[in-house]
């Protein structure tokens, strides 16, 4: 058949079947794929909660989004433009998603009356004609797949397993991808069980041979690569990139890293992933509670590790106590809070932004420390690594947040080269008129020293009872305590000499300012592009330092008409905001329901509020 | 400034004594506290153990007791309550070298603690935890504990306690605890051998030392550290030696199927071949738990070391894993790793 090829930016593709039909991998082959051929990408894995929900219903429906393209791909999109669907179930549960002409490719030998009954069908949705408004395509996919490798004697639960392989096939094709990339992975991923790799190989090219010469698909697409800069890229996610980051900060500094967590959802994948690397002098001690994971990682810190514990938010508030003992003892630890919807146990699965509050001030007396908050999956990395650099340049605690979505989520990632990152180099305040005391300080920084037990001749006594500032005696003098809350305070503050500028994406003034932090990133940055498209006067500003603030933030603010925060939470960041810089008149939008901002839900307000409507009715809580 | 240190790395390392453990903090426990005992006596046995004074780390909780590291010449780390078992397993980790203590009370490791104490006990992580037993909260102006005796009237319990106290030995071994053992501080030469034995335990060593607390529980354990009764109410436990106790020798334990019993040599027939013979090393810790139910009045209390059994310590084996893996990795850097596999290049 002759192929009509169109040239696109970008597109959305949604992966979707029964938790056992291999989606999630489906998903990422396309998107490794896609990476290769030098495309941006950024993929969303969504799963049930529960490890193996009922086969079949929509309950056990596990997808995986990805967009693809030549340019600003910063979310994995609103709405797929193709949903490849495995099974009733897999349609029915992603209807909502899909805007009129979307592409569904789907098995249509899937459709049977038991699989329709428990995706809730009462008549089948192929023949009774509510999908006229989309562009259906229905191929046999599983008896297609076991006829291209019955000849290899495999069992019937093995051949209907590669199914998921025909899919991509045909999706490799309608995309115009390469095979040669999921061929490679499939040969090392069953190098054990050669004839399965031989299947699932026969499966993917049958798949594509199908999707060229049948006349169902009226075109194939091509998505030119992206400009990117030269150099080594890997695929990565947020968690896994928290995890590099600390290990990377830890061999610049010269320490052994140690990780102290107890699992929880959704950061454990952080403390798997160090487990993997003890190569790299990586101790991960899963402890018995929330509790004994920062006090091991503090008493790591006071024998001179690089010391990091990883949790969520119950996990956090359980912490709390611990933190202040780090603040109080001047420790250096890093605590990354990857955020899911609460309060309690909440949304353990989904995403929000409502912990910015208890990390800034979820502690008993005046509680300071360095908040920081990575906001795409690659620069989880970069932040992770800064957390530890200011811990111990600092000898601060710092919470680092992340969040389910951009914790799961992946993109490409440029592989930096170690000698170009910042040194790390702990502080060490010499003894004045030949004493010392571990809290003696630093002048300028007010940071103390770090000198570890096994240290002769610097043996002394921390701990969480105030401190006299020279010698480290308790101290309960009324003087005392007042002139160290301000040194702790001050020596917080004074990081903000050393952060970066509040950046702004687009014009440096103009009509409306959006501001964010954190995972919102790329929903507010492609909302600002596509809004500047339009000709309206948009920018977009995002925090990722939360405490101290960048030292410009007021200048910037100044620049604007309308300055509005968004969040995923009621208005947390907004509150500090409005507390640091009364002087701004801060309008906010903000969503609770444990899933991101759709670039929709942005431009959607910029369109109510450039048209002049009241504010109380745009907030939307 | 007094705490100030003076430096001078060229002086060479002084002979170690009781003296380089002390410093001139004020120590402010009440008069007559058990805890100076204590604190004496650690100071006098540190020096004997052939670890340099910077290798030692005292780490304690929160409670009268666990101001003791503020006392010590050493590395020191004075934490929150409870949880002096947790970051003590961090530092023992984050440098296996460090000799390192706990200082724990009966409230901050078996009530707000408890968690923590079983699990460093299950895991066997090289720490010596000495935890002072006065039966009492005494910093926060005497409420009853988990091992306060059953009635024990309090400010919170104007009425008695109700509860069943904890056995500290009963927690300890039904946690897989390696090492138990039990001094008072009427006794500061037994608590000083103990202490040697508990430090040179690989594993995680548990001293209860029965402490008196003058001012909220005073004679809360007269009954076995009190000179005239102790003989006849305590003990002594030594490795391979017969249970023979009483002022006069001549008390001792049988064991009466899996009873034990007290009888008198030279009565009955009963000689010393038919008592009980000590043995602190059996991994079965079946005796060790009969002796830790023994209690007054229908038995002496034992002390010294019930059990010393030898197991992996969770810090050797926890090390040796990464040490293994650092000696395997085919990497030099992070790096390497980063662009191990699955990567593509934008030439």
């Amino acid at each position: 058949m002759q192929k009509d090829i169109k040239t696109i930016e970008k597109v959305v593709i949604r992966f979707s079947g029964d938790s056992g039909d291999g989606m999630q991998l489906t998903g990422s082959q396309f998107a490794d794929t896609s990476m290769v051929l030098g495309n941006d990408i950024v993929t969303f894995p969504d799963y049930p909660a529960e490890i193996r929900a009922p086969l079949g219903t929509i309950a056990g429906v596990s997808s995986f989004q990805v967009q693809i393209g030549q340019i600003d791909v910063y979310t994995p999109g609103d709405n797929p433009d193709v949903l490849v669907s495995m099974n009733p179930a897999g349609l029915k549960a992603n209807m909502r998603f899909l805007r009129k002409g979307t592409t569904i490719i789907t098995d249509g030998d899937a459709f049977d009356r038991k699989s329709l009954e428990k995706a809730g069908y009462t008549a089948n949705p192929l023949e009774s004609g509510e999908l006229a408004d989309y562009n259906v395509i229905v191929a046999p996919i599983t008896s297609l797949t076991k006829q291209s490798i019955i000849h290899l004697g495999l069992d019937n639960k093995t051949n209907e397993r590669c199914k998921n392989m025909f899919a991509l096939g045909i999706v490799y094709w309608l995309f115009s991808r390469p095979l040669e990339s999921t061929t490679k992975f499939l040969e090392s991923k069953f190098k054990k069980k050669p004839e399965l790799a031989e299947a699932n190989k026969i499966a993917l090219n049958t798949g594509f041979s199908y999707a060229e010469s049948v006349e169902l698909l009226p075109s194939a697409y091509i998505i030119p690569a992206t400009v990117q800069e030269k150099g080594l890229y890997r695929n990565i996610t947020g968690n896994r990139a928290v995890a590099w980051g600390f290990i990377a900060a830890a061999e610049r500094a010269g320490k052994s890293l140690f990780c102290g967590s107890y699992p929880i959802t959704p950061a454990s994948d952080i403390m798997h992933e160090l487990a993997k690397h003890k190569a790299f002098n990586v101790h991960v001690f899963q402890a018995e509670d929330e509790i004994a994971a920062i006090a091991s990682t503090i008493g790591a810190a006071f024998a001179g590790n690089v010391a990091v514990t990883t949790t969520s938010g119950p996990g956090l508030a359980l912490k709390g106590e611990a933190i202040n003992l780090a603040v109080m003892a001047e420790m250096p630890i890093v605590i990354v809070d990857v955020q899911r919807g609460g309060p309690s146990t909440g949304l353990p699965t989904k995403t929000e932004q409502s912990d910015l509050l208890q990390a800034m001030f979820g502690r008993n007396g005046e509680s300071p420390l360095a908040v920081i908050a990575a906001y795409l999956p690659e620069n989880c990395f970069d932040y992770a690594y800064e957390a530890v650099k200011v811990a111990i340049e600092h000898m601060t605690p710092v919470i680092l947040l992340t969040d389910g979505y951009i914790a799961n989520s992946s993109q490409a990632w440029k592989i930096p080269q170690l000698k170009d990152m910042p040194s790390i180099s702990a502080h060490h305040v010499q003894a004045q008129d030949g004493k010392w005391s571990a809290y003696i300080r630093d002048a300028e920084t007010l940071v103390r020293s770090w000198e570890i037990p096994g240290q002769a001749g610097f043996e002394h006594r921390v701990g969480g009872l105030e401190k006299d500032p020279q010698t480290g005696m308790i101290s309960y003098d009324p003087e005392n305590h007042e002139q160290m809350v301000h040194i702790r305070a001050d020596k917080v503050a004074k990081i903000a000499k050393n952060i970066p500028d509040l950046k702004v994406d687009g014009d440096s003034e103009g009509d409306i300012l959006l501001v964010g932090w954190g995972g919102t990133y790329g929903a507010i940055e492609t909302a600002t592009r596509s809004l500047r498209k339009e000709g309206l006067s948009v920018s977009h500003a995002h925090f990722t330092w939360l405490n101290p603030m960048p030292n410009n933030t007021a200048e910037v603010f100044s620049k604007f008409k309308e300055i509005v925060v968004c969040e995923l939470n009621l208005g947390q960041l907004v509150q500090l905001l409005r507390n640091k810089y009364p002087q701004f008149n801060f309008k906010q939008l903000n969503k609770v329901k444990g899933l991101p901002f759709t670039v929709q839900d942005l431009t959607d307000y910029v369109y109510q509020l450039t048209n002049k409507i009241p504010h109380e009715q745009l907030a939307n809580y | 400034m007094s705490n100030l240190q003076t430096i001078d790395k060229n002086i060479e390392k002084p002979v170690l004594t009781k003296k380089s453990f002390e410093n001139d903090q004020v120590v402010r426990w009440c008069p007559g506290c058990g805890d100076y005992v204590v604190l004496a006596t650690v100071q006098k046995v540190l020096p004997e153990l052939g670890i340099p004074i910077e290798n030692f780390a005292f780490i304690s909780g929160i409670g009268c007791s666990s101001r003791f590291p503020y006392y010590m010449n050493t590395y020191g780390f004075h934490t929150i309550h409870g949880r002096p078992v947790a970051v003590a397993t961090g530092v023992k980790i984050g440098n296996p070298e460090l000799s390192v203590w706990v200082i724990t009370g009966d409230g901050d490791s078996l009530a707000i603690g408890g968690n923590h104490l079983i699990h460093g006990l299950r895991r066997n992580i090289d720490l010596n935890i000495l935890m002072f037993n006065n039966q009492i909260y005494g910093l926060t102006k005497g409420q009853y504990s988990p091992t306060s005796p059953q009635g024990k009237v309090s400010v919170s319990t104007p009425d008695g306690s109700v509860e069943t106290p904890f056995n500290p030995a009963e927690l300890v071994l039904g946690a897989g605890g390696t090492f138990f053992a039990r001094v008072t501080d009427a006794d500061p030469k037994m608590m000083a051998a103990v202490i040697k034995e508990a430090a040179a335990h690989k594993g995680t060593s548990f001293v209860e030392i029965l402490q008196n607390c003058v001012i909220f529980n005073d004679e809360a354990h007269a009954k076995v550290t009190d000179k005239d009764k102790r003989d006849e109410n305590t003990l002594v436990l030594e490795h391979g030696k017969p249970m023979i106790f009483g002022k006069e020798k001549n008390k001792g334990i049988r064991l009466n199927g899996l009873q034990p019993e007290v009888v008198i040599i030279g009565e009955n027939g009963i000689t010393e071949a038919d008592i009980l013979v000590h043995d602190a090393y059996e991994k079965e810790p079946i005796l060790h738990l009969i002796l830790s139910r023994m209690k007054l009045p229908d038995f002496p209390v034992p002390l010294g070391v019930i059990r010393k059994v030898n197991a992996d310590s969770f810090d050797e084996d926890f090390n040796h894993q990464v040490q293994d893996k650092m000696d395997a990795s085919k990497y030099k850097s992070v790096e390497e790793m980063f662009k191990g596999s699955n990567v593509f290049e934008i030439a």
